[in-house]
């Protein structure tokens, strides 16, 4: 019992230990006055990486590092900056590997092609499918 | 229906195996990588957090000297594990600066008495924003920047006893 006790409690230090004592930054998790200017923020916020938790999007995520980047794109967004610039700005940053909204590239052109394609073959068995019957 | 048609599924099933067994075998580096490397260090400005010592800004690091831009926190674990390859660089000669972050003074004090000052210059990034300007994913990271404060080289994670060596070459030949 003691053993797993301790055992639990050696599970929990580590999230503990492994963010500071700071508070979070202001606008990471404070809405901005303006709403039109919120949502503008909110919608590039679902698509940026966690760069902490990579399956997250900084929306999502409780990392400290994604309550940073929250900030970020909330006082750039008050600013008047674009979202796009602000994507832009991370992507020279961090790569493609930050957007969930990957552009056109040779990498990711199976991804935009692919139900293009899919489409097509779907036609051409239905063509090939409705000719067979025999009448 | 033609003969070959019938095989289109194994094949499919075989090459579904490949990438999944290949996913398995061999699993992908999930590292994030600045993409800055090449770059200039982009314009900063952070105040002093360690009593003594001066903050950092991003013309210090275009003062004509290779330096060791490294990104640590008094609250990371691996951090203490660095702290003594650090100290060797240094005595190798190489000149360091950090960034804190989101740390406080009496933390960043306590850090450097336990496990050794190896940095020049110490400056404050509350909020990570250097740290994101600079495309580095977490603590500790570090930088070789050259003399005109271009961006050569990033190591992600903590600096081990072997990559010590390939680190003090790197800035070495960054002049």
């Amino acid at each position: 019992m003691k053993r797993l006790l301790l055992l639990a409690a050696v599970l929990l230090s580590a999230p503990v230990l492994a963010d500071s004592r700071l508070p979070p930054a202001s606008f990471a998790d404070t809405q901005l006055a303006d709403p039109a200017k919120e949502a503008q923020a909110k919608e590039l916020m679902a698509t940026l990486r966690c760069l902490v938790c990579q399956g997250q999007s900084i929306a999502d995520s409780d990392a400290e590092m994604a309550g940073d980047m929250r900030a970020l794109v909330r006082r750039r967004i008050q600013g008047g900056e674009r979202p796009d610039a602000i994507r832009r700005w991370l992507v020279e940053r961090y790569g493609d590997y930050v957007t969930y909204d990957p552009p056109f590239g040779p990498a990711t052109a199976l991804l935009w092609i692919a139900p293009l394609l899919m489409l097509a073959a779907g036609v051409l068995l239905a063509r090939q499918a409705f000719r067979k019957k025999p009448r | 229906m033609k003969r070959w048609l019938l095989w289109v599924p194994l094949v499919g099933f075989a090459a579904l195996l490949g990438v999944i067994a290949q996913g398995l075998l061999k699993p992908a580096d999930r590292t994030v990588r600045s993409a800055m490397i090449g770059k200039p260090v982009p314009a900063f400005r952070l105040a002093a957090i360690a009593p003594g010592k001066p903050g950092l800004a991003s013309d210090d690091l275009q003062g004509g000297q290779p330096r060791l831009l490294n990104i640590f926190a008094s609250w990371c674990i691996p951090c203490i594990a660095e702290a003594p390859q650090l100290l060797r660089l240094k005595q190798l000669g190489v000149p360091i600066d950090a960034v804190a972050v989101r740390d406080t003074p009496d933390a960043v004090a306590d850090f450097l008495r336990r496990n050794g000052d190896p940095y020049a210059r110490i400056g404050s990034d509350r909020e990570s924003a250097v740290q994101l300007a600079l495309g580095s994913s977490g603590v500790p990271e570090s930088f070789v920047v050259d003399g005109q404060g271009r961006i050569v080289l990033q190591h992600v994670g903590d600096i081990r006893a072997d990559d010590v060596d390939a680190i003090a070459a790197a800035v070495r030949n960054a002049r």
